[in-house]
């Protein structure tokens, strides 16, 4: 989805506020973008908390306002906070699996002045997403998408798109369809945290990405000024690296239910960054000068290829916490690119993804559902 | 896709209803919001989208700007900008 942005060469605003109010969820998908290690972090911020960090980024100008988690009908208050989200003037948006979520709710949800709900699936079948979710909610999602419609919402649906729902991607916008859908994010499994762990069992192969895409542009035609459709390649398959968040602290502020301030969900992992607390600092501090923030801005960390790279005002770089995921130096070029040293890690994980879906998808090890059990137990 | 018929210069025009518009003061802009995204709008189509209240027809909207910016030559551009702007789902007539 077209995300705002901003001008090279102005002041950076974080137009983008994500708070994630809570790491509850009662689903636990494999490809969570929660951090590995989510069970050891409390729910910390009160309500006044979050009043606070939403009044102070308003301040700074942000405008697109999400609340997320974690599963965020979890938090009690949120009505209270979509209300005063609306009232500070943010596009409120809840980002959420459905579960938690009644009409009573929605009506309350609604008139707090929440603008709009995205809605997640796991698939399009209720055998597959109640298997990936590691609970029954395809029924309730189902209901809960018609009533999103029924008051009048905007409505989002996102399917998070891997190795085991990406040839269903048909029925699924059709599904899509039949929900009246005003946008379908058809999201493609970002390899981070979770994700990473169950990578070998969840990227696509060349030939499922390829068909996807031709589907995806069949439909997105078919359906111009009805449904957009928004896919994206997963960029593993591509040989030059995404522009990941817009740029390092240039659009994207998130806040974790501990108050920890990030550039991005993923970032907390790069070893050496001290995230400033939204409890100990202000949020002018922390978007313009805390170091953290400021670790990756603009073109002056960069190291050859990039330094030199014609197209480093086009994609930053890439992605910092896949720079140091794949390569074990956040500063160093993003992976996915061709020009990488490392590109070979994602070659050789395209290539081990295209051997398995052509033995069959049920090799093992089996997934590792997203859930505190295991989260203590990586945590070590 | 069918080319859409052009817009009667009767015609009364509104900013969809699941769009927001407003100032943002940070960005020195008028801007559109819907789910999850936003426009940064320019002056001029600012200006325009302002104007696109659900009381004015397109006549109104060009007379009155004409009358703020009694210089410019603006009829042809206002025209052209509305088509674009309902093309992009961003208004609708009355």
């Amino acid at each position: 989805m077209s995300k705002a942005g901003s001008v090279p060469g102005d002041e950076p605003i974080p137009l983008w506020l994500l708070a994630e109010l809570t790491y509850a969820c009662p689903l636990q998908c494999p490809y969570c973008s929660n951090p590995v290690d989510f069970a050891r972090h409390k729910d910390t911020l009160t309500t006044s908390d979050w009043i606070d960090v939403l009044q102070q980024a308003r301040a700074l100008g942000a405008a697109q306002l999400g609340f997320s988690g974690g599963e965020p009908l979890a938090r009690r208050d949120l009505s209270d906070l979509i209300g005063e989200g609306r009232r500070l003037g943010y596009y409120t948006n809840l980002l959420t699996s459905g579960v938690g979520l009644g009409e009573a709710r929605l009506k309350a949800l609604k008139k707090a002045g929440l603008d709009h709900i995205q809605i997640s699936f796991q698939a399009s079948s209720k055998e597959l997403n109640d298997f990936l979710g590691g609970a029954s909610s395809f029924d309730h999602k189902l209901k809960m998408a018609r009533l999103i419609k029924a008051y009048g919402y905007p409505m989002v649906l996102n399917v998070v798109i891997h190795r085991r729902n990406i040839d269903e991607i048909a029925h699924i916008l059709e599904m899509a369809i039949a929900l009246e859908a005003d946008y379908v994010e058809l999201a493609s499994t970002q390899y981070y945290g979770w994700a990473l762990i169950n990578r070998d069992q969840l990227l696509p192969s060349r030939h499922q990405v390829a068909r996807a895409e031709a589907i995806a542009r069949r439909y997105q035609e078919r359906l111009v000024g009805r449904m957009r459709i928004f896919y994206v390649v997963p960029d593993y398959h591509e040989n030059r690296p995404k522009a990941c968040m817009g740029g390092w602290g240039n659009v994207f502020l998130t806040v974790t239910p501990d108050g920890t301030a990030l550039p991005c969900q993923a970032a907390g992992q790069i070893p050496g960054l001290i995230f400033p607390n939204v409890k100990q600092a202000s949020m002018e501090w922390i978007w313009r000068d805390s170091p953290a923030f400021n670790q990756f801005r603009g073109l002056d960390w960069m190291k050859e290829p990039c330094r030199s790279c014609p197209e480093r005002l086009k994609d930053f770089g890439g992605c910092r916490c896949q720079a140091y995921q794949l390569s074990g130096d956040a500063t160093a070029a993003d992976p996915v690119c061709e020009l990488s040293a490392d590109h070979r890690h994602v070659v050789d994980a395209v290539d081990r993804a295209d051997e398995a879906v052509a033995h069959g998808h049920t090799e093992p090890p089996p997934l590792l559902f997203r859930n505190a059990k295991n989260s203590a137990a990586l945590d070590g | 896709m069918p080319v859409p018929m052009p817009l009667p210069p009767d015609s009364v025009v509104e900013i969809v209803p699941t769009l927001r518009f407003q100032w943002e003061e940070a960005q020195q802009a008028y801007v559109l919001l819907y789910p999850e995204g936003m426009v940064k709008l320019n002056e001029s189509a600012g200006e325009i989208l302002r104007r696109c209240d659900g009381k004015r027809t397109v006549n109104d909207i060009i007379e009155d700007l004409q009358h703020q910016f009694p210089d410019a030559e603006l009829d042809g551009d206002v025209r052209e900008f509305i088509e674009v702007a309902r093309e992009q789902g961003w208004i609708r007539t009355r």
